[in-house]
């Protein structure tokens, strides 16, 4: 048994590092928006008095409150749309006898494939022609439809791995499908919701490409844009990209912490099943 | 209502009973469709259509301006026959190299060496090791500028070991650019990685380790024998993720390299933006978007084999 608690021990540390690796550059990133300022010195150091300084010098420059309003807003309509429409197309396609369901269904992953690299062009050409240029609805509406192949599989799969006695036990009540999907179904999917929720958030929060296309005009930006407008302006004051970057992300890690367990339930049983 | 009235009149009225179970099962498919439509019109409209749309476009010759020009495969053609852009195309399986190869290759060895002992306090670790995968691409790409700058924490720290000769502008250098990004996006999926394969092999029953210690297996055998075929799926999803995310990266080579130095960074995806918003070549760029999602769907459909069954 000693090689077994030897073999624990070693697991138990390879597991520290690796997490280790994945989080001291970031802490670093961390210690380097705290320094001394204005600087155009990318070595790390400790300062002697931290300089908070940094993060309201940031927020000024690169108009950070406004970038992380505009990302809000779009990161919650967007999911909150994904949320409305999966729902009910995952449920349409687990428990409803409907022709080409199949189909259908394999049409929708397949935008899991889709690169956003892949429909900019029309995006921002076809979107100009009907108004939404340079219009956060746009990007909400294309960030929706970018979630709806994952947010379908996934409801789908809940629907279909729902008990079926609860809702034929509905049915005999009488009641209908809608019924039985708020009442009864809906309530049992809150860990499923939760994960679709924080996966949606986060991944229509980080994306660049659609917005930096769709927003080109600059009247809104996006957090990540103005990170990424910001560097081209102050490309080697490391202290300020940092105080950025964090900025950029905390609202994503602060999400993602609150709900870490639907987070890695989304990514590993998303991913296990897809 | 009246529907479900009519199917206690069933043994009654055989005839009439047919007509109204036909009538409910209508009624039903349109209850159904109607659940589906709204996600369906939505899908069509902003991502199906918009992909038919670059589609068609990839045949044209279109400067956003005049209108488009059909040219039939001669896009396709002019990416084939010039070596920038097949270069691009050569990062891009370099990249595929770092982010999936060697990312599962490493994670594999780590589990590896994890073998099947429970780890106390996962949940804390899954929390670390997911973190640079759930951050933006563009704030890893910021922050990999500042760690790999030429003065930055990187070559601080092989100057410190007495490596100091291998320090360098990492991603201004034009051999070692590419392999950085490369292992950037290692560091972005590497968590990532081991959290599935280490979630797949706690559902490893006890039972076949010690069927194997039985049998007399080390365990290098153990590995090989038990928890590589057990965790077969668990790799399979990695490979397919990590390969997807190193054709789609635009946003870490936007922030990081920008394709450069000269064009020892360029990939499909960074090619498709600059070609179609500062070359203005639209047919071109349309052309590069599908070729780039051809080869995203050939590698996926190669990884998953769905015709194979189990």
């Amino acid at each position: 048994m000693r090689t077994s608690r030897a073999h624990a021990l070693t697991g138990q540390v390879v597991v520290t590092c690796a997490a280790a690796l994945a989080v001291v550059p970031l802490i670093g990133v961390v210690i380097m928006a705290l320094g001394e300022p204005d600087t155009q010195d990318s070595t790390i150091r400790l300062s002697d008095s931290f300089h908070f300084g940094n993060f309201k010098a940031v927020w000024d420059l690169a108009d950070m409150g406004t970038a992380l309003a505009t990302s809000f807003k779009v990161s919650i309509t967007a999911t909150l749309l994904t949320l409305l429409l999966s729902v009910p197309a995952g449920y349409a396609l687990a428990r409803f006898k409907l022709p080409l369901r199949n189909a259908l269904f394999f049409i929708l992953l397949a935008g899991l494939m889709l690169p956003n690299e892949s429909l900019i062009i029309p995006l921002f050409f076809d979107f100009r022609e009907v108004g939404l240029a340079d219009n956060l609805i746009g990007v909400v509406l294309v960030e929706t439809a970018l979630g709806l192949p994952f947010g379908c599989f996934w409801m789908r799969t809940f629907f279909r791995d729902a008990p079926h006695e609860i809702t034929d036990a509905g049915r005999v009540d009488g009641a209908n499908s809608f019924v039985i999907l708020v009442r009864l179904l809906l309530p049992m999917a809150m860990p499923q919701l939760l994960a679709l929720i924080v996966l949606s958030f986060v991944w229509t929060w980080n994306d660049l490409l659609v917005p930096l296309v769709m927003l080109s005009g600059g009247r809104e930006m996006t957090a990540p844009m103005s990170l990424a407008t910001f560097q081209g302006q102050y490309t080697t004051d490391y202290t300020y990209l940092s105080a950025g970057a964090i900025l950029t992300a905390l609202p994503v890690i602060a999400v993602y912490l609150v709900l870490q367990r639907s987070f890695a339930h989304g990514i590993t049983s998303g991913a296990m099943k897809g | 209502m009246a529907s479900r009235l009519t199917v206690t009149s069933r043994p009654v009225q055989p005839n009439g009973a047919g007509v109204a179970a036909r009538k409910q099962r209508r009624s039903t498919t349109l209850v159904g469709f109607g659940y589906l439509a709204p996600a369906l019109i939505f899908y069509g409209l902003f991502l199906i259509l918009p992909f038919l749309h670059s589609v068609y476009l990839s045949f044209s010759a279109w400067d956003g301006i005049s209108p488009a020009r059909w040219v039939g495969l001669e896009n396709y053609r002019t990416i084939l026959e010039s070596s920038q852009n097949r270069a691009a195309f050569g990062h891009a399986f370099v990249l595929i190299g770092f982010y999936a190869l060697l990312t599962t290759a490493l994670a594999l060895v780590l589990v590896g060496v994890i073998g099947s002992t429970r780890i106390r306090g996962l949940t804390v670790f899954r929390a670390a090791l997911f973190l640079p995968y759930v951050i933006a691409p563009v704030v890893t790409g910021v922050a990999w500028r500042w760690l790999l700058a030429p003065e930055g924490p990187i070559n601080s720290l092989l100057r410190a070991v007495g490596l100091g000769g291998w320090a360098r502008g990492w991603l201004g250098d034009f051999t070692w650019a590419l392999p950085s990004v490369g292992l950037i996006g290692t560091w972005m999926l590497l968590g990532l990685a081991l959290v599935l394969l280490i979630s797949g092999v706690q559902r490893i029953p006890v039972e076949l380790y010690e069927a194997a210690r039985m049998d007399g297996a080390g365990p290098v055998r153990e590995f090989f024998a038990v928890t590589l075929p057990s965790i077969r799926n668990e790799i399979t999803v990695v490979t397919v993720l990590a390969v997807t995310a190193a054709l789609r990266n635009f946003d870490l080579i936007y922030v990081t390299t920008q394709g450069g130095p000269g064009s020892s960074t360029e990939v499909p995806s960074f090619l498709v933006y600059q070609k179609a918003f500062f070359v203005g070549d639209l047919g071109l760029a349309s052309a590069m978007g599908v070729l780039l999602t051809m080869v995203i769907l050939v590698l996926t459909m190669l990884i998953l084999r769905p015709w194979r069954k189990g």
